[in-house]
């Protein structure tokens, strides 16, 4: 029966020749990640359901990154922090990223990848709605809360209900100055916030395969934001070239049946893209980047699993370099990985890092930060009336701090751009000089 | 599983997210802990903008000024109710307030799992939109053998879908329950 590749994924993992959507399955866990917001709820369930000497399901395949309230002097943040390590130490688990060591990381999503734990084919659940990130490498992934985490935890299992597949082709190349990002905030604009409630978003055609893995993962990190259960990309030669050096486990590509059945089509020409902003307060607010131009910023922020990767930082870069930002501006690396690269990456002989600094922008430890505001003293936090452009994904009321705080979300280039004038600026303006 | 439940209604608009269900920075109470617990209770709702605040006239708090619990027992929305991030606090505070039932037009996807697999509240979806017919503060009435929910202060009913198979994870009363009762896991 022809399938697209989530089905397929579905199936093997339910031990079924085939699912159809609607379908309710138990599928078997290939990786439970968590963090600190919801690694110490899970852990709490999963002892009150399985006992207090209960053991995890199976050591290898636990996961867990804290990276939310990491670098902060709130009590019960940093107290959640301690429970991860009790469990960690209790259960023995190979794979925990603690802050304050040589192994801390940074952001779970982006740390999922680049320390090998996504894999073609496999299913990966994680306590965070961002967790479809890893969708990128054409695997299932998706977030879930403490109680299912728990049930995982103890059973290695879940049910999941099969979704019907959106499939968002792209035609063409994209013009230089465009990015996942809006790509993304265009088809959230184009379906809603609930435009994809249920479904997997799956991206295909030519200019997509063209994307780094970088760029694919900003590309299915907002799938949540239009509703998406899970958001996919067919593994290829870039995810194999990314994979190597970081897993040498074995994994299966799977590919969408020509003949498959789709809730949804849309074909894009890559070429006529623009850049695209999201307006306060909510994703799907869409607005070409030149019909803001007039919008005063108080300030620009570029980090977070959508918006920390070297890949933006060197779009950022790019337009930084040897300029004066006009107001305050915050670089926040979303791993260490990618903060060390921020070193070593240079453009004519200075490195990122230098090109930020020079510029006048402030660079935060790797971590979510002010992405979803936090406690009080977080690096970037909107505290009062900001108006904020943003790489990160989500701009609802509140969500970067203050309630009062309006924030539009970009592409790096846009946010970039913008940093160098105080308003909302097309990356155009300063890329064809 | 209870055949009605009647209580006070609060109100609010489409894509209520889970930021201003429980704002991120209470996030770090246990869920575990009795006293810390409360915390969640006191936040629930806290970051709902005033004017959206308790629909129609907004500007009410969902739980008192040092208070723990809220006087409404039945939440309404529109669409896309629980939309963002995957924090099970977000269910689990409505229900620490005192919440017994979410009706929305639709619900993200997360939420609603959450509210099923944790047991918190049932979430059922209307049929119709409601949020123009139902005021913060009127006397609502589920009744779940009818799929119907009256709103008592003005008389006007509505349906309700159907909850499908989740029917049998709210029966049993949280997914474990589920997964014992079908022998997925030991009793
Ligand atoms: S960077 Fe932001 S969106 Fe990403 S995991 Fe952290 S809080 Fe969530």
């Amino acid at each position: 029966m022809a399938m697209t590749v989530t089905e397929k994924i579905l199936a093997a993992h339910a031990g079924k020749e085939s699912v159809v959507p609607g379908d309710n399955i138990w599928v078997d866990v290939d990786v439970l990640m968590t963090h600190d917001v919801c690694g110490p709820g899970t852990i709490g369930i999963f002892k009150e359901q399985f006992g207090q000497n209960a053991k995890v399901w199976d050591r290898e395949k636990v996961v867990i990154i804290p990276d939310h309230y990491v670098f902060t002097k709130d009590k019960h943040a940093n107290r959640n922090i301690d429970i991860l390590r009790e469990f960690v130490k209790e259960q023995d688990l190979p794979y925990y990223y603690d802050v304050g060591t040589d192994n801390y990381k940074g952001v779970c999503h982006i740390a999922l990848a680049q320390e090998g734990h996504n894999r073609p084919g496999e299913i990966l659940f994680g306590t965070d709605s961002h967790t479809c990130t890893s969708g990128a490498f054409g695997m299932f992934s998706t977030g879930i809360g403490n109680t299912d985490a728990a049930f995982i935890l103890g059973t290695g299992k879940l049910w999941v209900k099969v979704p019907e597949t959106m499939r968002f082709e792209f035609t063409g190349t994209f013009p230089p100055y465009i990015m996942a990002k809006d790509i993304l905030l265009q088809v959230i604009g184009d379906i809603g916030v609930d435009g994809a409630t249920y479904r997997t978003m799956e991206w295909a055609g030519d200019a997509v395969y063209r994307f780094s893995m970088e760029e694919r993962m900003t590309l299915c990190n907002m799938a949540i934001e239009a509703g998406g259960k899970n958001a996919v990309i067919e593994a290829d030669e870039v995810t194999l070239e990314y994979l190597k050096g970081r897993t040498d486990k074995p994994h299966t590509i799977h590919h969408s049946d020509p003949d498959a059945n789709y809730y949804y089509k849309k074909t894009y020409n890559a070429d006529e893209m623009v850049p695209i902003v999201a307006k306060p307060h909510s994703p799907d607010n869409k607005a070409a980047v030149t019909e803001c131009t007039d919008v005063k910023l108080d300030r620009s922020y570029i980090g977070s699993c959508t918006g920390g990767k070297l890949t933006d930082f060197i779009a950022a870069a790019k337009l930084l370099k040897g300029k004066k930002v006009a107001i305050d501006t915050f670089i926040v690396p979303a791993t260490r990985e990618v903060e060390q690269d921020l070193y070593k990456t240079k453009m004519d002989g200075e490195s990122l890092a230098d090109i930020f600094k020079n510029a006048g922008a402030l660079l935060g430890e790797p971590s979510c930060a002010a992405c979803l505001g936090g406690p009080k003293d977080t690096f970037g936090r909107a505290n009062s009336t900001e108006v904020v452009i943003s790489t990160t994904n989500r701009n609802f009321p509140g969500r970067m701090g203050s309630k009062q705080s309006q924030v539009y979300l970009s592409s790096p280039y846009t946010a970039a751009a913008s940093a160098l004038t105080g308003h909302i600026t097309d990356p155009r303006e300063f890329l064809n000089n | 599983m209870k055949k009605t439940i009647e209580g006070k209604a609060y109100v609010l608009g489409n894509d209520v997210d889970t930021d201003q269900i429980i704002p991120a920075e209470h996030l770090v109470y246990s869920l575990t802990d009795p006293e810390e617990k409360k915390n969640y209770g006191k936040f629930a709702l806290s970051g709902v903008p005033q004017e959206a605040a308790g629909l129609p006239d907004g500007n009410h708090a969902f739980v008192d000024e040092g208070k723990f619990e809220s006087e409404y027992t039945i939440l309404i929305g529109g669409k896309n109710f629980g939309c963002g991030s995957s924090r099970e606090h977000a269910p689990a505070c409505l229900k620490i307030a005192g919440i017994q039932a979410v009706v929305a037009e639709s619900f993200a996807r997360i939420f609603y799992r959450n509210s099923v697999d944790g047991g918190f509240f049932i979430p059922f979806e209307s049929k119709v939109r409601m949020t123009d017919d139902i005021k913060t503060g009127d006397t609502l009435l589920i009744d779940l053998g009818a799929e119907t929910l009256t709103n008592k202060t003005s008389g006007k009913s509505f349906s309700l879908k159907s909850l499908g198979e989740v029917i049998d994870i709210i029966e049993a009363g949280n997914i474990f329950e589920y997964a014992r009762k079908t022998g997925l896991i030991a009793k």
